[in-house]
């Protein structure tokens, strides 16, 4: 299993071709209170970039965004009763959607945790 | 954080120091970078301000005198602006205003106040938004008669402390605040710092506003935060508080182009200047007190979890769009979504089923009563 992060603040772990998406730490903690979550249906095929979910705080509507390609194969239940959730377990319980891996090509834009965390200091 | 120019052509409260070490975290709002939450969070700091005390840096709204010869001549030169009454207003009482524009629009929505000492006979004491000043300040110099003044006050700082427990924190060190009835004012010395202070507020709950010379205005919170009952609220939990108190924001819930009939704050104005008019845009408000408005702002609930924000439409169940949200979001008291927009009035009545359109999906609403969460203002017990 190999986890990737993208620039949007979303992991992305990713084991055969399923993908596993979230917000990272530092994502919830900017958004604050998580209060009602959107994830897609499975089924829906996203191109990198499409709106997969929208995760609303208390103050606002934040939109997550396709990493890569793929077709979702099943949304967090969970988060739906749930939502903070996303505030107390971001890169683990609270992750938002699973997507077979559509152009496994794309994952080498991402970066590891290393560079993220890098990036991260960097705002 | 991105563009630390811009940051630093913000003005700064009194109490900018004070919200950084207390981890604030700053963003820009009407010119002043302000904190928008602290360490606990909006949901955290919204329940304490509900079942505690909760404080406000709110310096960055404007405070003013009007300053005329006399009580009467000053306050019917702000009658001459507004729909409320001033002429009758009692020493030490304070009242909610608007300005208006001469199609009865609001320009902006204001606290005035009587000043209890006789010795400020002929002022009021205005507090206006912080995004408004300006146009406020010049809309009055154009206006007002040669024997009436503006005195923009730029040497103070407002602290607002709002909750169940607020008013017992700050007459700890102001014992004659506990004596305010709701909607008076009174000046007294907070530890011996010359301080007015006010029973009235923007989130529905009892407490005071406090306005304190700048200088001594860090140390007044720090000494309100050293109570246990006090924690620091930021600009978010104060939106949500208002929300839920069903009061306006200016910009948002009313402006330029609503009447306070439409906005549904004729609490404003009082009997004589609703039946003697005389202010600017008598025709249309007086015309909409006697046949109602066309549109009118209204309470909604949402049956789901989802949020409705700012300019998501109102649409009848599987019909046409019939209005707008003005404010919107999630409501930490109530536990669930609530939003204010505008409605035809043959739509507000409390009950009426609606949907409103949130990226594109249609979410079940209703049309509920105002404040959300009950008002706990204070009232006098009768002796």
């Amino acid at each position: 299993m190999t986890t990737y992060y993208s620039k949007d603040h979303e992991w992305i772990s990713v084991e055969g071709d399923i993908a596993t998406i979230g917000i990272t730490s530092y994502a919830q903690e900017q958004l604050g209170d998580v209060v009602y979550v959107e994830l897609p249906e499975a089924g829906r095929n996203l191109s990198q970039g499409d709106e997969a979910a929208v995760v609303e705080s208390v103050k606002a509507a934040s939109e997550v965004y396709a990493p890569i390609d793929g077709e979702v194969v099943e949304a967090n239940g969970v988060l739906a009763d749930e939502p903070a959730k996303v505030n107390a377990d971001p890169e683990g319980g609270a992750w938002f959607l699973k997507m077979k891996v559509g152009n496994s090509g794309q994952l080498s834009d991402l970066m590891d945790q290393a560079a993220y965390k890098a990036y991260v200091e960097t705002l | 954080m991105a563009d630390a120019n811009a940051e630093t052509d913000l003005k700064q409260t009194p109490l900018h120091d004070l919200h950084v070490e207390l981890g604030a975290r700053m963003v820009p709002f009407a010119g002043y970078s302000m904190p928008v939450q602290y360490k606990a969070g909006i949901m955290a700091e919204h329940l304490h301000t509900r079942s505690k005390a909760g404080l406000f840096d709110v310096s960055h709204m404007g405070q003013a005198f009007l300053i005329g010869p006399d009580h009467e001549t000053t306050a019917r030169a702000l009658e001459a602006l507004t729909p409320s009454s001033f002429v009758e207003l009692g020493l030490g009482r304070q009242r909610y205003s608007v300005l208006l524009n001469e199609e009865g629009g609001i320009i902006d929505d204001l606290m005035v106040t009587r000043p209890v000492s006789e010795e400020d006979d002929g002022k009021l004491m205005l507090v206006v938004n912080a995004a408004r000043k300006d146009i406020d300040y010049a809309h009055f110099r154009d206006r007002l008669p040669e024997n009436v003044s503006l005195q923009v006050v730029e040497d103070r700082a407002l602290i607002a402390v709002q909750g169940p427990e607020a008013v017992a924190a700050v007459a700890a060190h102001a014992p004659k605040a506990a004596e305010l009835a709701f909607m008076s004012a009174a000046s007294m010395e907070f530890d011996g710092i010359d301080c007015h202070i006010a029973r009235a507020g923007y989130t529905g709950e009892d407490g005071v506003e406090m306005s304190v010379p700048a200088g001594a205005a860090e140390a007044v919170a720090r000494a309100l935060l050293a109570d246990d009952r006090v924690q620091p609220i930021g600009l978010g939990a104060r939106d949500s508080l208002r929300l839920e108190a069903g009061l306006c924001l200016y910009g948002h819930d009313i402006d330029e182009t609503t009447s306070p009939v439409e906005g549904a704050i004729t609490f404003c104005m009082q009997k004589r200047r609703r039946e003697e008019g005389g202010f600017p845009g008598d025709e249309r408000i007086q015309a909409e007190l006697k046949n109602g408005p066309g549109r009118v702002r209204v309470g909604l609930r949402l049956d789901g979890k989802a949020p409705a924000r700012e300019g998501a439409e109102i649409a009848l169940p599987d019909g046409p769009v019939i209005g707008t949200v003005t404010s919107g979001g999630f409501a930490p008291t109530v536990g669930a979504p609530i939003a204010m927009g505008y409605l035809p009035v043959e739509y507000a009545g409390t009950g009426t089923a609606l949907e409103l359109i949130v990226r594109g999906r249609r979410l079940p609403a209703t049309v509920a009563d105002m404040p959300f969460v009950p008002n706990r203002y204070y009232r006098k017990p009768k002796s």
